[in-house]
């Protein structure tokens, strides 16, 4: 089967009619590639079937004689957000147990739990995400029966029934404090148990189960599955020593793709995840000693990871869906620590996409990338911007949310309308 | 010097009344021992300053001296031995408030045994105050300082129909919480609305209902009004004993859950409702108006746009986040523009963080609503926004007569921004509180290190 056909049958099974993308070129904005030629002041980036086919500066870069041009003068123009930890579609009112698919503490499953199943892109959080900017999240479910909470899986913010990827995207697990209790009550506990059960999957046969399995079968398939695939194990830690047990885990496993999240320490051991090539999930705005584990927490995390040669996507590492919209001001807020705006920008952007395999899909602006793109009323890292409009895969997304129908509501306190807000 | 005897002072005549005489109200339970810090004579110059009074003035001085606000104005003569700071490109404003922070009583590290922030034993208990579980070593308080945060209204958690009493601190560094006792602010009564009461005590006896919240507030109403008039017969009694020279009469017993209710309807505590939900903060309104108490800012107040013309005509203020809420169905209804919302209806928005976290950066949760607010059609302007930060957490807490704004005679608790404080590269450069210089992004020597992270990983670091 071609690779062209191939994109045809895809296009035509995951999209609706309605999904098809028009072509279009956004002209004149401040563009933001997150190549090396980072930023064009008076950009054009062309989108043709859901994907871009060009970009560079205006009177360097043909337009499409009858293309629909968007003018974007005194805007800026940049590929959408990837949020790389989020819980958005498996949550809709985190207290309500009914409405939360995060974890299953009952389940005889773990590993092989799949975020996806539990997805529902018409929550209201997919679209208050969305309306930040934000057109590409990992979305992660927690642990709770053991420390591995099951795979994540990748989504886009469009809310159509074919926004989630129907395979694992990663695995993740716990580890640190709460990884701790978890697995019985320490450290060693947890690690014991994570080598056994990397161990146990990696040579796991039907038929010539372990007599004393530590997993079941499908937690063990699971594992194994994600392995072969080289698919990321995001393993959250904490502690600078946990930080080193998990390097030490890397060169005993030699083929497991290991991304730290949490790391609020990992500062004390930059050179050393640098040398083990881990990149790092944090979440700048961490700088309390929130537990034993990360007395050393500081907001300089990010930028000396980075500096010291560590890859890293920011998040914010918050169980709260509604969260992960923050994403553009946990990142800005590391301009402050001395990161640079494009390292910073690229980690909500590039860097998660390269983190999870996609770096030829999603992130930049480039030929040959699907149509994410956002335009801004301004530097999308500054507090008071916003997205004007936003496209994923090419396709102009609705800029309402559940909150903005609420708000558009009750703005019509002190109108002269004798009518109940229910009719307005 | 002088204004420090005068406090001694002020403080001694307080423990003489409250022994001479028997009070029907606790007040002041453990006095505040908080002096200010010596501090310089200092003038910052040329900076665009915010008054936090809804004005705005570029090219602007500062000049502050004994721990007050002496002048505000364009090139002010500078007196000998006045510590110049060129504010050039630089930003002014008053100290941040927080009107709702658990620092102190839920501190980092958030372990079990320094959990002291509700007291889940009863749904009725306002005779616990927050003050005395407050621990003054939490890291949390220096984070907020270097976040430009100088007093905060420490509260109990909203477990409880009736959580107890909260307490208004300067985010001092200080051994002792009378050393951080904000002097003369009066305390609050933290009050809990909806879903946590009947939450935790659903199962242990209820309430197990909004219905049975009501009942829980309105008997204790009734109780407090008892009690309150057996102490004025009291009074009126021993008054006219002394008259008439004959035996006095005994004083009824205390009763500390009551002489805090009673705090309240003589209107020397602040109420602080926790309310999520506008029906909810109506009918709560109409509670205070059946005993005749004031009810002085609704917390969280996720609603409070849908009934913010309410709010206004009750003279309620509402403290609330920008952007959370979702994660319990009463914050389901949560808006970006719940705070500008409440300033376009000419109400009494507040900036409040709730939080560890958001309390380092208030400023950003303002400047977010604000632009959210401006998107959706409500101009208001940055300088009458950072009245949400300060001069209306301060009048909601009682304490507008001493800070919140840069006016001349107010405390000099003033924070110098290195750029303008809604962008996001802003910090706080300097933090003054009563004039001395407690912060300075560029000094190490000046971030204070709590006992609890002296020889940890990261003591000293910046944060």
């Amino acid at each position: 089967m071609s690779k062209l056909y191939f994109a045809l049958l895809a296009t035509l099974l995951f999209s609706s009619p309605a999904a098809i993308a028009q072509d279009f070129a956004i002209v004149g904005g401040k563009t933001i590639t997150n190549q090396d030629n980072n930023i064009i002041e008076d950009g054009v980036v062309i989108i043709q079937d859901g994907k871009i086919t060009s970009v560079g500066s205006r009177g360097k870069t043909d337009i499409p004689a009858g293309i629909s041009v968007i003018d974007a003068k005194g805007k800026w123009v940049t590929p959408g957000i990837f949020t790389p930890f989020s819980r958005v579609g498996l949550v809709e009112v985190s207290l309500e147990k009914s409405t939360n698919d995060t974890r299953a503490k009952d389940s005889p499953f773990s590993a092989a739990l799949q975020a996806f199943d539990g997805f529902n892109p018409k929550s209201e959080n997919i679209a208050i995400t969305r309306i930040e900017g934000v057109t590409r999240m990992a979305v992660l479910p927690a642990a709770s029966s053991t420390i591995f909470a099951g795979s994540g899986a990748l989504a886009d913010t469009s809310g159509s029934f074919s926004s989630i990827s129907r395979t694992p995207a990663f695995m993740y697990v716990q580890m640190g404090e709460a990884g701790a209790s978890i697995a019985g009550g320490s450290r060693s506990a947890a690690w014991t148990w994570l080598r056994q059960a990397l161990g146990e999957a990696k040579t796991w046969r039907r038929g010539r189960e372990p007599a004393e399995p530590l997993l079941t079968a499908a937690d063990a398939l699971a594992i194994q599955d994600a392995m072969a695939d080289d698919l990321p194990f995001l393993i959250a830690v904490e502690r600078a020593s946990d930080l080193m047990t998990l390097i030490a885990l890397k060169s005993e496993f030699r083929d497991l793709n290991v991304v730290a999240v949490g790391a609020s320490e990992g500062w004390m051991v930059a050179s050393e995840l640098a040398k083990a090539d881990i990149p790092v999930i944090l979440d700048p705005h961490r700088n309390l000693p929130q537990g034993f584990q990360s007395l050393g927490a500081t907001m300089y995390n990010a930028v000396r990871l980075q500096k010291a040669g560590v890859r890293i996507a920011i998040a914010t590492l918050s169980d709260e869906a509604f969260n992960s919209r923050l994403v553009l001001q946990h990142a800005g807020n590391t301009l402050a620590t001395g990161m640079d705006w494009n390292h910073a920008f690229a980690a909500i952007t590039s860097e998660p996409a390269r983190i999870f395999g996609k770096e030829k899909t999603w992130g930049k602006l480039k030929p040959g990338m699907i149509g994410d793109v956002v335009i801004w009323d301004g530097d999308p890292l500054e507090l008071m911007s916003s997205p004007d409009m936003v496209f994923i895969a090419g396709e102009k997304q609705d800029m309402t949310s559940r909150q903005t129908r609420l708000r558009d509501r009750y703005l019509s306190i002190g109108d002269d309308n004798p009518l109940p807000y229910g009719y307005r | 010097m002088k204004a420090r005897y005068f406090d001694a002072m002020v403080i001694g005549m307080g423990l003489l009344l409250a022994s001479s005489a028997v009070a029907r109200a606790d007040k002041d339970v453990y006095p505040s021992t908080y002096k200010p810090i010596p501090s310089s004579d200092t003038i910052l110059q040329n900076a665009t300053v915010f008054d936090g009074i809804g004005g705005k003035f570029t090219k602007t001085d500062v000049y502050f001296a004994n721990g007050k606000i002496k002048k505000i104005g364009k090139d002010l003569p500078v007196a000998d031995g006045t510590k110049v700071i060129d504010a050039t490109g630089k930003w002014v404003t008053p100290g941040i408030i927080d009107i709702h922070s658990h620092l102190g009583v839920y501190p980092s590290p958030s372990v079990g045994a320094h959990s002291d922030g509700n007291e889940v034993t009863s749904p009725i208990t306002s005779e616990i105050s927050a003050e005395h579980g407050v621990w003054p070593q939490d890291p949390g308080f220096n984070r907020a300082r270097a976040g430009g945060v100088t007093s905060m209204l420490i509260l109990p958690g909203s477990a409880n129909l009736f959580g107890g009493r909260g307490v208004v601190l300067k985010n001092v560094p200080s051994r002792t919480v009378q050393g951080m006792k904000f002097p003369d602010a009066p305390y609050a009564l933290k009050m809990a609305c909806g879903e946590n009461p009947k939450r935790v005590y659903g199962q242990k006896g209820g309430p197990g209902s909004r219905m049975g919240n009501f009942s829980g507030y309105r008997k204790n109403w009734i109780k407090a009004t008892e009690y309150r008039a057996k102490w004025e017969k009291y009074e009126a009694d021993l008054a006219a004993a002394k008259k008439d020279d004959k035996k006095l009469p005994s004083p009824p017993a205390r009763n500390l859950q009551l002489e805090t209710l009673v705090g309240v309807l003589d209107d020397e505590i602040k109420i602080n409702m926790h309310c999520y939900r506008a029906d909810e903060m109506a009918q709560v309104i109409d509670m205070s108006k059946e005993f005749g108490y004031k009810i002085t800012t609704f917390h969280h107040a996720i609603e409070a746009y849908k009934i913010a013309d309410i709010l206004a005509e009750n003279g309620i203020c509402a403290a609330m986040w920008a952007d959370w809420g979702g994660f319990k169905m009463e914050a389901y209804d949560s808006v970006r523009e719940n705070i500008p919302m409440i300033e376009r209806a000419g109400g009494c928005a507040i900036v409040h963080s709730d939080s560890a976290a958001g309390i380092q950066r208030l400023y950003q949760e303002a400047a977010k609503a604000l632009a959210d607010g401006r998107k959706a059609g409500i101009n208001i302007s940055d300088a009458d926004a950072w009245a949400w930060l300060t001069s209306n957490p301060a009048k909601a807490m009682g304490i507008a007569d001493k800070t919140g704004s840069l006016e001349t005679g107010k405390n000099a608790d003033i924070v110098l921004w290195n750029a303008n404080p809604f962008t996001i590269r802003a910090r706080p450069e300097q933090v003054f509180i009563d004039g001395a210089l407690l912060y300075d992004i560029n000094d190490p020597s000046l971030r204070a290190v709590s006992d609890f992270e002296l020889g940890q990983p990261g003591e000293g670091d910046v944060k």
